[in-house]
């Protein structure tokens, strides 16, 4: 294995673009992704990346230059944050539709206004529908590892889809951290070299963004959501072979004591790691509590999802979006509709929190299971929620 | 698990202090977390940093509210701002200040066991600069041995190049130099 | 193509809906676009080619005697030839004629 170094976790996934020994980069920075561009605009201008990295005028532009390399067939890289994934929006949606295994890390940070820098959600569910492959991360580890994985799932001919890993902004992307780093060799493994399934190259040429009439449209979105569906089994291989090479073992559903309790938080992301410690702290005070991390968030893993949901009666769903006017935060209602179809389908409670950067510590995480056993003991309706901490 | 938070002021290097920390015990296999608090970087302005070690993998990510320790670079922010805030009843403050420690106990009614140095004045004599994060974390090492001592000088080394040495010598002096008022 | 767009499948489809045939758009018949056709008259023609370069849709060839004539399955009836050419050589003659 290589070496387990203490390191900037946005550093940390630079270093991991360089040995993925990535093609292409185009990127603009913006806060908290700026560390992560930096550092490759850094190591492909001292010599050490042999790499293209491209300055873009704007997040628009970076993503239109990424569908051009991925379709010459070079690897590509880049990453944004909140504002800059809105303004690259258009061009997002184009590149699942082409087909082009962009790989994209989204440093998670609030839309603004009022205007914030900080993170929560907002950024990534504003896109829930863009047709990528999206995976989050709890910790710098992970990050590093998924982008490994990324790249290997993006390019796999079976799938040829562009992939976003999400990691929370600031609260992962400028904490120091120990990450064991992967050698060379356990890269070269896992790691293929890039055929793509389609190339633009003037020996063989092919047209790509053609026209779509409404007689054949249809087809094509049905293509586009089946390669999403069917991306799934390459995604838990890539899973499998990584655990067997390195010895951390990721699933789309991650449970930590899951199993027997009444209760479970429904975590996605950083916060997750502080709702383990509220959830040991919940299990010594003798409550059946655990805990669900939903890691693969599209394609939706409905399967292992309702397996990892049995037998339990309440989830405390913790959303760090709103749909505003909507039933409350994004993720709840997504998870409302898995299951309803479901017998003994569990109660939901959803709570609002960690709004832009307000902090919540496992304290909260506590006190919102009290909260929601209160709300146990009358009725609880499905578009109810709590929009935790706010001062009224 | 220990807790250190930091008080600086922009461009003083409490970051860069909690990094240090944070990787002289992951270099002595234990985790560790260093982190700023997020946000903009505004030379000046006064800002913490915190640094979390233990010898299991950390899992709390929130800011620290509860610190076993609390580590001051410049001895103006302790007028300006309520550094012992959250510090536990055991847990020690460190200081940079000209002042003695019962001095400062009887200023600014403070009842935790106080560590004091006069890092300014080191790092001038020193490094020729009031910058004093290197500087303090020799005087918080010997308020508590977090990490040892000599896990420092690796990571000082690294980050410091050619004006190392230098670090190493305010590091040291301040370790010595630092008294314990209980 | 064998199977017309109407009767394509999503699993017919390409990934990414890329066209890998490349100038498979000289398949497409645009000629049933047009309501009038071109005709020269040779007896006026100076086979200056002005016809064939303003031609948008490089529809208009040369023969072997040098004379100018449209490819009628592309050929949309746009009469610029006509409109451009010198010795107004050139008729848009009704197609139902």
């Amino acid at each position: 294995m290589g070496e387990r170094v203490g390191i900037e976790v946005s550093l940390a996934a630079a270093e991991a673009v360089k040995m993925a020994n990535v093609d292409v980069i185009a990127a603009y920075p913006i806060t908290p992704q700026t560390h992560i561009v930096e550092h490759l605009s850094e190591l492909v201008a001292d010599g050490e990346l042999d790499a293209e990295f491209i300055p873009v005028e704007s997040e628009h532009s970076a993503m239109s230059v990424c569908c051009g390399s991925s379709a010459v067939g070079a690897r590509t890289f880049t990453c944004t944050s909140s504002q800059g994934l809105a303004l690259m929006n258009e061009i997002v949606f184009i590149a699942a539709s082409l087909r082009l295994p962009i790989v994209m890390i989204l440093a998670n940070r609030s839309m603004s206004g009022p205007l914030s820098i900080w993170n929560d959600h907002t950024d990534v569910m504003s896109i829930r529908d863009c047709g990528w492959i999206q995976v989050f991360t709890e910790n710098g580890q992970e990050v590093f590892d998924h982008v490994m994985f990324a790249f290997r799932v993006a390019e796999s001919a079976s799938v040829s889809l562009p992939i976003i890993i999400n990691l929370d902004g600031f609260v992962l992307t400028h904490v120091i951290e120990p990450i064991e780093f992967w050698d060379d060799e356990t890269v070269k493994k896992y790691l293929p070299d890039f055929k793509p399934v389609n190339q633009l190259h003037p020996d063989n040429p092919v047209t790509m963004g053609a026209f779509g009439l409404p007689s054949i449209f249809t087809e094509a979105k049905k293509a586009q959501n089946e390669a999403l569906i069917q991306a799934k089994p390459e995604i838990l291989k890539a899973w499998k072979e990584m655990g067997d090479l390195v010895g951390r073992h990721y699933q789309p559903v991650e449970t930590y004591h899951a199993e027997g309790s009444e209760t479970v938080f429904l975590t996605m992301g950083s916060f997750g790691e502080t709702v383990s410690v509220a959830v040991d702290e919940l299990r010594n005070q003798g409550k059946s509590v655990g805990q669900i991390k939903l890691r693969l968030w599209r394609p939706f893993p409905f399967d292992e999802f309702r397996e990892a949901v049995r037998g339990i009666k309440r989830i405390i769903v913790l959303d760090r979006a709103v749909s505003f006017g909507g039933p409350g935060g994004p993720v709840a209602s997504e998870i409302r509709s898995v299951l309803y179809q479901e017998e003994n389908m569990p109660t939901i409670t959803n709570f609002l929190c960690g709004f832009a950067g307000r902090d919540v510590t496992a304290q909260d995480y506590i006190a919102m299971y009290e909260q929601a056993e209160q709300m146990a003991q009358g009725r609880v309706r499905q578009e109810d929620y709590i929009i935790y901490g706010v001062r009224e | 698990m220990i807790e250190v938070r930091l008080h600086g002021r922009g461009g003083q290097g409490a970051v860069t202090s909690a990094e240090l920390l944070a990787l002289a015990a992951i270099n002595q296999g234990n985790y560790a977390q260093a982190f700023p608090s997020f946000g903009p970087e505004r030379r000046g302005a006064p800002v913490v940093a915190f640094c979390r070690i233990d010898d299991k993998p950390i899992r709390t990510r929130a800011a620290i509210y509860q610190p076993d320790m609390v580590l001051v670079l410049d001895p103006s922010i302790l007028r300006l701002v309520k550094v012992t805030s959250g510090l536990k009843d055991d847990g020690i403050l460190v200081t940079n200040t000209k002042y003695s420690g019962d001095e400062l106990k009887k200023e600014l009614g403070i009842t935790h066991p106080i560590a004091t140095v006069n890092a300014t004045k080191i790092a001038m004599e020193e490094l020729g600069l009031p910058i004093t994060n290197t500087t303090m974390l020799g005087s918080l090492l010997k308020a508590r041995e977090v990490v040892p001592f000599d896990s420092l000088i690796a990571p000082l080394k690294r980050r410091f190049g050619r004006i190392a040495d230098k670090n190493i010598k305010v590091f040291t002096r301040a370790y010595q130099e630092t008294l314990l008022t209980r | 193509m064998v199977k017309s767009e109407e009767e394509l499948t999503w699993k017919d489809l390409e990934v990414g809906c890329v066209v890998s045939e490349a100038g498979n758009a000289s398949q497409y018949k645009t000629g049933d676009w047009r309501s009038m056709r071109p005709v020269w008259d040779s007896t006026k023609c100076i086979r200056c080619g002005v016809c064939y370069i303003f031609c948008p849709d490089m529809a208009i060839h040369k023969t072997d005697e040098g004379y100018f004539e449209a490819d009628l399955y592309y050929c949309k009836g746009c009469g610029i030839c006509a409109q451009e050419c010198i010795t107004r050589c050139i008729t848009m003659v009704e197609e139902e004629e």
